[in-house]
């Protein structure tokens, strides 16, 4: 019989140290927050761990996530929006299960919201931290393949080269038609990419209350927004940075200024537009708000998943 | 009277005992010359003869070993190049110099338009006006005699010629005042590389563009260059006038190479 002489943690369950990496891990992606914080916007080289979901699933953002979280967080996480979507939950009660946290779907009780591919619709407040899962933390990678240079252009601020995506996209389209990851400058110094997120929730990056942490965990780089910092969409004199718009307002709560997502309701192209964010469609809904399709049977889904 | 008047302007290059080793084997050899606004320097010799180190120097992509390369900067005067600290030197380099590679997939974004990769050069220079740039980019295209409705196409879909003309409009859209070019017309035919030299040589006068050309082809150095520098072994064994040069050699090597081209 083999018997393990290292005593487990208080908890008879846990196989893990707290929030599952080890501590020294811990401290140095602590450091590459601090040092990311310093420098809004800087790439910070880190030792990016093997973690238990495959690389593209949040591996950057659940290591920023484990090396802040304490037991005394509430912690929220969300998919495109959404609190309900099969990566969030698994991510959330991993961390619920590591780290003995208070999950919630509020945005406004979380402290830390991990996120992927949006920012929530309400404003958030000081003391909350945003945590980004990021793919591609290179804006100019696509153009440039070379890290050497890449490293040489952002410490040169020799930014010239981003512009010809965005001229790109005028010349085919006519219009800046970029969507997602779109590019910006962090106070006036570091190009940055700001993840999928979509262009849409760009302007609510500039002068956030909020701490915003980035994490590519494949890419082993770390990057920051500190609290009230300055963040601009890059754009032409001729045709100015521009975020969606949709003629519907959501089929659920009638709201006309939040991110919509078109769903395929039959294959005889009947559609509907929802709220992309769950949370702040629900919160909607439950004060009162109506929209044109209200009580749909996608809606009592939702209603029932949240039970 | 122009070129009296070339003469007496400042230089714009001012290359001292220039010398690159690779190791023990000499790359190019105390290099020295000078060159005015406006004057196109042919660089000729068989292959492996150091014309290629002595372009690299001379536009700031390696290092010499030993020597002084002084340009007149517009930022700051004239300056030995690899004094600047490696901001200002990208940014001299983007600014006052072009460089035209043999292979126009050396030198184009192929992932990106043609059009973008004529008007990159403005971006670069801090140009933020997308319609500014637009037909600046329209205007070089037709410079350079290309169908101006193809703007948009990458550049994979042109011929190696047309491509060829992309980056030369490239090179010149920002305003240089010396270009670098490596064997332009290296992989061209013969007719294609005629109309191509035809439109250089009429830019570069149209301009007074300071040019330096490297080339194996006698051919191309008689019809571009105001003077020759003739290398072997890394050693620059004969300068002069172009015609001169051409016309009564005096090193055995220049006498060989004037010989050996090929006569139909």
């Amino acid at each position: 019989m083999i018997s393990t002489s290292t005593p487990r943690s208080n908890e008879t369950e846990r196989y893990y140290n707290y929030a599952y990496l080890d501590e020294q891990t811990k401290r140095m992606i602590r450091r590459a927050i601090l040092k990311a914080l310093a420098i809004p916007g800087y790439q910070v080289p880190f030792g990016s761990r093997e973690m238990p979901v495959p690389y593209g699933w949040g591996t950057g953002g659940i290591q920023l996530t484990a090396a802040i979280i304490g037991p005394d967080d509430v912690y929220k996480c969300i998919d495109q929006g959404a609190d309900d979507t099969t990566n969030a939950v698994s991510i959330r009660q991993f961390f619920a299960k590591v780290a003995d946290v208070a999950t919630t779907e509020d945005t406004a009780e979380a402290t830390i919201i991990q996120t992927r591919h949006r920012i929530p619709e309400q404003t958030l407040k000081a003391g909350q931290v945003l945590v980004f899962q990021v793919p591609q933390p290179e804006p100019l990678r696509g153009l440039e393949a070379r890290e050497t240079e890449t490293r040489a252009m952002h410490a040169y601020e020799e930014y010239g080269l981003q512009y010809v995506s965005l001229y790109e996209n005028v010349s085919a389209y006519g219009r800046i038609a970029a969507t997602a990851g779109y590019p910006v400058m962090v106070e006036e110094r570091y190009l940055m990419s700001p993840s999928p997120i979509p262009k849409f929730d760009n302007p609510k990056m500039d002068d956030n209350e909020a701490i915003l942490l980035f994490g590519a965990g494949r890419e082993k780089r770390i990057y920051a927004v500190p609290p009230h910092t300055q963040v601009r969409s890059l754009d032409f004199e001729d045709y100015p940075f521009e975020v969606q718009t949709w003629e519907e307002s959501c089929a659920l709560c009638g709201a006309d200024d939040a991110y919509l997502d078109e769903v395929v309701l039959d294959d005889v192209g009947t559609k509907m537009f929802v709220c992309s964010d769950s949370h702040h469609c629900g919160q909607r809904r439950a004060e009162g708000h109506v929209g044109p399709m209200a009580g749909h049977q996608l809606a009592q889904g939702e209603a029932e998943a949240a039970l | 009277m122009n070129a009296i008047s070339k003469v007496e302007a400042a230089p714009l290059l001012k290359v001292d005992g220039l010398s690159k080793w690779y190791g023990h084997i000499p790359g190019c050899m105390d290099v020295s010359f000078e060159m005015r606004p406006g004057e196109v320097l042919g660089i000729v010799g068989e292959s492996g003869s150091g014309k290629t180190t002595l372009l690299n120097c001379l536009s700031g992509r390696l290092p010499p070993s030993a020597g002084r390369i002084e340009f007149d900067t517009r930022r700051f005067g004239l300056r030995d190049i690899y004094t600047l600290s490696e901001p200002d030197r990208r940014r001299m380099q983007r600014e006052d110099w072009g460089f035209v590679h043999q292979n126009p997939r050396d030198g184009l974004r192929m992932r990106v338009s043609g059009g973008a990769n004529v008007a990159e050069p403005l971006m670069n220079m801090g140009q933020r006006h997308y319609g500014a740039m637009r037909q600046a980019t329209l205007d070089w295209l037709s410079r350079v005699e290309l169908d101006t409705t193809r703007i948009d196409d990458k550049p994979r879909n042109f011929s190696g010629g047309m491509q060829q003309r992309i980056q030369v409009a490239r090179n010149l859209i920002h305003g240089p005042k010396l270009v670098f070019m490596d064997e332009p017309t290296g992989g061209l035919d013969v007719s294609v590389q005629a109309r191509l030299l035809d439109l250089l040589r009429e830019l570069v006068r149209d301009l007074d563009l300071a040019v330096i050309i490297v080339t194996h082809d006698m051919a191309v150095a008689r019809l571009m260059a105001d003077r020759l520098l003739v290398m072997r072994r890394g050693q620059v064994v004969e300068t002069g006038l172009t015609d001169q040069v051409l016309d009564d050699p005096q090193h055995a090597y220049t006498q060989l190479l004037v010989s050996s081209v090929l006569q139909i």
